[in-house]
């Protein structure tokens, strides 16, 4: 059946059985193979994308559900080679060992500063709960969202009501 | 993991998917977030011809306070974590809000429901030791009509409820008591003694269980330590664990017997408080 869902800003329409997963959608039909497909069990979040600025397991959604929805995946994030705050906090803080669980790990944490410009630790922590790292790495994780926290702090301050963004390598 | 092949509707009133509940009764499931159903079709557990999406019908989402007879109505697509941030459930029903923080994990608690879940009906599933332990009523609505089934009567087996393949569950109407709750332990004092309790279990049986003789004993007493001691033996008792790989029955029953004791201490700490 067709579905249309708006990705990274762009209506997109398929022809997909009622039985393909999001993940798949977003993989096969789309070529957009930035969003992973891990444990396939809604356990791990690699496969995170935000629904409406919510994150959810695409591994654990029927795309025709999604009909008329607005989706971000990872390759929303950055605009054009201008890396979002959150990304450009992960490529400073080494927030990446293998990076297979990163833009999950991204996409949460962009929905977390959104709700919540200023997290504690804490909360960053329980906003990740659903998002695993195989590698182990979440201090650097955290720490991330911590930076992208306080760079968006800063261009708010710097300029307001401009969205938060800096440059690829930023802060070299 | 691809789901056996299954027809999709996605009706835009609750008259429709009645209508289309009743032509395909049993070959029909119903999915709200489907954060249970979904899992169970990529395993191929459930291979319904039909899964029948309500997500697009409009009012089922609300959390609303009836004034009547004090009652908050949960609807069918109030997800867990409109549960988890409801100012109003938070005081006044605070066990629901505290449960739903544990529910899954952040991602999950963004599409899966309350009813969803206590209608997938696993017996390792929190929300179905809640609303037993509140006592609350399950509202199922059919083309015939609504009716109202008390959580005690609503879990049947492992996987297995009171509905018929024609209806849906629209709400879950959770009594408010004027004492409050912790665990899945609800109680309401009366000049001091209990008034009302409820006690539900989980994941100690084939399905969600109601500790029914804890309750007869707490019943009209004043909650001392050697009561609620009682009470939380009696809890134990009742709880059907199996031997498995996450423990021995005897472990998961002492564990029942120390969470039960915990929780009714908190419970009565928070009706004490509230009067």
């Amino acid at each position: 059946m067709k579905v249309t869902i708006k990705v990274n800003g762009v209506e997109r329409t398929g022809d997909v059985e009622p039985r393909v997963l999001l993940v798949d959608f977003l993989r096969s039909n789309l070529r957009l193979t930035g969003t992973h497909n891990g444990c396939d069990t809604s356990s791990c979040g690699v496969c995170t994308v935000l629904v409406d600025g919510e994150p959810v397991k695409s591994c654990t959604a029927l795309a025709v559900q999604l009909e008329g929805r607005s989706i971000t995946t990872v390759e929303g994030l950055a605009q054009g080679a201008t890396l979002s705050a959150v990304q450009a906090g992960f490529h400073e803080e080494h927030g990446l060992q293998c990076g297979f669980c990163t833009p999950g790990m991204m996409l949460t944490g962009t929905a977390l500063l959104e709700r919540n410009p200023n997290p504690t630790e804490d909360e960053i922590r329980w906003a990740i709960s659903g998002n695993i790292c195989r590698c182990t790495g979440y201090m650097n994780i955290v720490k991330a969202i911590q930076h992208a926290a306080k760079v968006r702090a800063e261009a708010a301050a710097a300029k307001p009501g401009v969205p938060a963004t800096v440059g690829a390598g930023g802060g070299e | 993991m691809l789901p056996a092949a299954f027809d999709y509707r996605a009706p835009a009133s609750l008259t429709e998917a009645l209508a289309i509940l009743k032509q395909h009764g049993d070959e029909a499931k119903v999915m709200a977030g489907g954060q249970s159903l979904i899992p169970l079709l990529k395993l191929r557990f459930s291979r319904p011809e039909l899964v029948v999406d309500i997500a697009r019908i409009p009012d089922l989402n609300t959390i609303k306070r009836e004034d009547a007879d004090g009652h908050f109505a949960i609807g069918a697509l109030a997800r867990h974590v409109d549960i988890e941030n409801s100012k109003e459930l938070a005081t006044a029903a605070p066990m629901l809000a505290e449960a739903a923080h544990w529910i899954a994990d952040p991602l999950v608690r963004n599409r899966g429901t309350l009813v969803g879940s206590i209608c997938h009906a696993d017996p390792a599933g929190d929300w179905g030791s809640v609303v037993l332990a509140f006592g609350a009523d399950i509202v199922a609505t059919s083309q015939s009509g609504q009716r109202v089934i008390h959580a005690q009567d609503f879990f049947q087996g492992p996987f297995t409820t009171a509905l018929n393949p024609d209806e849906i569950v629209t709400e879950v109407r959770i009594p408010v008591a004027k004492g409050h709750a912790g665990g899945a332990v609800q109680v309401e004092l009366d000049g001091g003694k209990i008034a009302k309790v409820g006690i539900g279990l989980t994941a100690v049986g084939d399905r969600n269980i109601k500790a029914a003789d804890a309750e007869r004993h707490l019943h009209g007493k004043e909650p001392t330590d050697a009561v609620i001691a009682e009470a939380a033996r009696l809890a134990a008792e009742t709880a059907e664990p199996k031997d498995d790989a996450r423990g021995s029955a005897a472990y998961k029953k002492d564990v029942v017997r120390v969470f039960v004791q915990r929780g009714l201490k908190t419970a009565v700490g928070r009706a004490r408080e509230a009067r």
